[in-house]
């Protein structure tokens, strides 16, 4: 025989994955199961739930997460780590109420701030992360506290509203143009929250950029193996920092529906953001199986989070313990990512 | 120490047939023989990694049969192997790593006082004559200040056998000679050495006697002095050619690749390289490993800063800048270690052979960006056939073809689009002898209408797929098989 070595592996490959194939079903679609479980047991206990007002209110209290968490998974995708996502949006809805409230910026403007901001954001630890090798997560870890001292200087570390006073003693007269509220606030026909929209636009985009063109390729690529990227032309740093780039002008869309919604800047917003949208992320390992970080799988990992905390607040559970769920739900998507997944593919 | 009729199979391959070995006090051993022979067997069941399955081992006259690594050397026979990044820590200082041990062991103080810690590590680098600042981290040292740092450490315990496996291999001459400064005073000191090379200068300088293995086989035990000649050829097991007919035209000005005056590295003392490879004709530089075949690969592909000299390609100057550029312009590099510099680990969506063909291409073949699947299955359909790679279709993961097949895998890669210079960094790595016959047949195949320049450490390899072959160790030392066997 001339390839000894390959007709011998060839058919145990074949054999086992017949073998796994009930398995490699369950574990593709396990997230997605457990999902619809939790939404029968909760329609079960409480028929509200499944109203649509209340699905979408779950989706809208759910978009912001989710858009942070699209874009710490390109920036795990490229084999990099965002941390600044929280602290990004933060700023960015920040940003956005100084430029409506101080400035008298009309709905425009605002956005467009935002969106330099998350330019600016993703530039900065792109910069750092290719030029200075500064590892990822230290140099996004940096900006995350960089950004989250930064957005409380304008204003003296106070919330921005109409009628602040601001540092110098004058007060801030502009107001929330009904355009921007609705970023926030309206439902396309009544039903659906723009949020949801815009996550749905940017998840849907993310989505055909990582998995069917060539961009997406070698951002995965840069992840797996720089080195094999770059021998094969690939110019990884650019890369690199686009990924970051993206994830940064994602976070700041984030940070302008915050503001859009809440009618404010507000100190404590960006609080909770990065380390749900990490957990989002992270679960999204556990979607379909990928085992590796992609876009979809954040999006739906952020949901997930957001029915189980929607349906046990409906069952009263204490709001004290959100916290300790997503953490028992985020080490169990991993152990199940990391162990049951590698198990089957032997 | 004396082996008798060790055996070791793995599966159904014999990696290792009755062996006999002696080596005695104040004896350097050489051990020589091709890629797959048998020689990391030996060192690996003599210094403890796993036993051998049949036969005995003696040492002092009685058995000696370790358990691990750690038990070897409690028992005197030190390894240094061959890979010294693994056994080094290049942040802590030149001191601690020689106490590395010393740290490890239950029996050390808890507390050592810094002065009582550089006393005792000067007395280990004695051992080899290391005389510098042993406070100095260990990664501001040169290459061989690490590698005897590592031999230090072996010698530390006052081993009886010491087995080196490619000292020299990331050394430059005046590195290596250092090297066996130190050694030659072992030897004096009555220490038994087996030496595993490449370099067939170090066996020159180094041996006493030198053993053979073909095929698991001990074939053949010479003493000094040595025809190296003769060594290598009854190492490949056949006469070698005495010089290869050469099929093809002579280079002309304006076609294939001209070099002149190329220094890989800076400084004065740096060899400058001349030579030519004509379109259509494959040159091999064989060479041991660390002599610079890699880094003359990847100077041609743009990816290493030319430090002086020209090239020349089809008679315009040849300048690349990057990687993609190279590319671009029909200049293809297939890497070392496959799984380091070309293929992608499995959590890559597209790591698959159609996905991984793909990859440097993705900007000629998809344009607008998006990926047109069914080019991509074409593409890979036709490099499975041309390179009879076995599997079920182009969408295999490449983590479940065999070796061989993935080396099939990169080299189809490297032929999806025309080349005008193909360079091929050791593409026989880690592939059975069946296999590595198909790819030079493929290469061979598809030679006219390029340059292929293949770079091995193997010279077996070399007379395999090549037109002409170059000996290769920091420069061109000679292009004739009798002094390429005792360069």
């Amino acid at each position: 025989m001339k390839f000894g070595a390959s007709t011998e592996a060839s058919p145990v490959v074949r054999t086992e994955f017949r073998h796994t194939s009930i398995r490699t079903k369950l574990e593709r679609s396990g997230i997605v199961l457990l999902l619809v479980a939790m939404g029968a047991v909760f329609t079960w206990r409480e028929p509200a739930f499944l109203s649509v007002d209340n699905l979408f209110s779950i989706l809208q209290a759910a978009s912001i997460v989710a858009l942070l968490a699209v874009g710490v998974s390109i920036t795990l995708a490229v084999g990099g780590f965002d941390l600044s996502v929280g602290s990004t949006a933060a700023t960015a809805q920040m940003a956005a109420s100084y430029v409506l409230v101080v400035w008298h910026g009309n709905a425009l403007a605002a956005v467009a701030a935002c969106l330099a901001l998350g330019v600016g954001a993703g530039l900065f630890n792109g910069l750092l992360i290719t030029r200075l090798r500064v590892p990822d997560q230290l140099a996004t870890l940096g900006t995350l506290f960089l950004l989250a001292g930064l957005q409380l200087i304008p204003t003296g570390g106070r919330s921005l509203a109409t009628g602040s006073i601001l540092p110098d003693g004058t007060e801030a007269t502009g107001a929330f143009p009904a355009a921007f509220l609705a970023l926030g606030r309206a439902r396309w026909l009544d039903v659906v929250p723009v949020p949801v929209i815009v996550l749905a636009v940017v998840t849907l985009v993310a989505v055909l950029v990582m998995e069917f063109t060539r961009w997406g390729r070698v951002l995965y690529a840069t992840g797996g193996n720089e080195t094999a990227a770059r021998l094969a032309g690939a110019p990884t740093a650019r890369y690199r920092v686009a990924a970051y780039v993206a994830s940064g002008v994602i976070a700041s869309l984030g940070g302008a529906l915050i503001a859009a919604r809440v009618g404010r800047g507000d100190v404590g917003a960006g609080n909770s953001l990065l380390l749900d949208a990490v957990a989002a992320a992270l679960i999204g390992y556990a979607v379909w199986g990928a085992k590796r970080p992609n876009v979809l799988g954040s999006a739906v990992g952020a949901v997930f989070v957001g029915v189980l905390l929607n349906g046990l607040t409906m069952l009263n559970a204490p709001y004290y313990m959100q916290d300790f769920i997503k953490g028992a739900l985020l080490v169990g998507a991993l152990a199940f990512t990391f162990s049951i997944g590698r198990q089957a593919e032997r | 120490m004396v082996a008798r009729s060790v055996s070791k199979r793995f599966g159904p391959t014999v990696a290792l047939d009755r062996f006999d070995l002696s080596v005695a006090a104040g004896e350097v051993v050489a051990l020589m023989g091709a890629n797959g022979a048998g020689k990391s067997t030996i060192v690996k069941i003599l210094s403890g990694v796993y036993p051998g399955d049949g036969g005995s081992l003696e040492l002092h006259g009685k058995p000696y049969a370790p358990a691990s690594p750690q038990e070897a050397k409690a028992l005197g026979v030190a390894t240094m192997h061959q890979s010294i990044a693994d056994t080094v820590v290049p942040t802590l200082s030149i001191a601690d790593n020689l106490l590395l041990d010393r740290f490890n062991n239950a029996a050390t103080p808890w507390f050592i006082t810094p002065a009582a810690r550089l006393e005792a590590a000067r007395s280990i680098a004695a051992l080899v004559g290391l005389d510098i600042d042993l406070r100095a981290p260990l990664f501001t040292q040169p290459l061989a200040t690490r590698q005897l740092v590592t031999l230090a450490r072996a010698l530390a315990v006052k081993p009886a056998v010491l087995i080196l496996d490619e000292p020299t291999a990331s050394l430059s001459a005046v590195e290596a000679e250092r090297l066996f400064t130190a050694l030659d005073r072992l030897r004096e000191r009555g220490v038994a050495m087996l030496l595993v090379s490449h370099r067939l200068g170090d066996l020159k300088r180094m041996a006493d006697r030198v053993v053979i293995v073909r095929d698991g086989r001990l074939v053949a035990n010479l003493k000094t002095p040595i025809d190296f000649d003769d060594a290598t050829e009854t190492m490949i097991g056949r006469a070698l050619p005495r010089t290869r007919e050469r099929k093809t035209v002579r280079s002309t000005a304006d076609q294939g690749l001209q070099v002149r005056g190329l220094k890989l590295f800076p400084g004065a003392d740096s060899p400058a390289l001349d030579f030519d490879a004509a379109r259509g004709e494959i040159v091999a530089f064989a060479g041991p490993l660390g002599g610079g075949k890699s880094r003359l690969a990847r100077t041609l592909f743009g990816i290493e800063r030319v430090v002086a000299g020209t090239m020349t390609l089809d008679g315009q100057p040849w300048q690349p800048r990057s990687a993609a550029e190279a590319i671009r312009r029909g200049v293809f590099l297939v890497g070392e270690d496959r799984w380091s510099s070309s293929l992608f680990p499995d959590s890559v969506p597209f790591a698959s052979i159609e996905g991984t063909l793909s990859f440097p291409f993705l900007s000629t073949w998809f344009r607008n960006g998006w990926i047109n699947r069914s080019r991509e299955r074409r593409e890979a359909a036709s490099a499975i056939e041309r390179f009879s790679i076995r599997c079920n279709g182009p969408a295999d993961r490449v983590i479940n073809l065999s070796g061989g097949n993935q080396q099939k895998v990169v080299l189809a890669r490297s032929h999806a689009e025309p080349a005008r210079v193909l360079l091929l960094d050791e593409p026989f790595q880690g592939v059975d002898a069946g296999a590595r016959a198909d790819i030079a047949d493929v290469l061979r195949a598809n030679a006219a209408g390029r340059v292929t320049l293949v770079f091995v450490s193997a010279i077996e390899e070399a007379f395999e797929v090549a037109d002409r072959v170059l000996h290769f160790d920091r420069s061109i030392v000679e292009s004739n098989i009798e002094n390429l066997a005792g360069a």
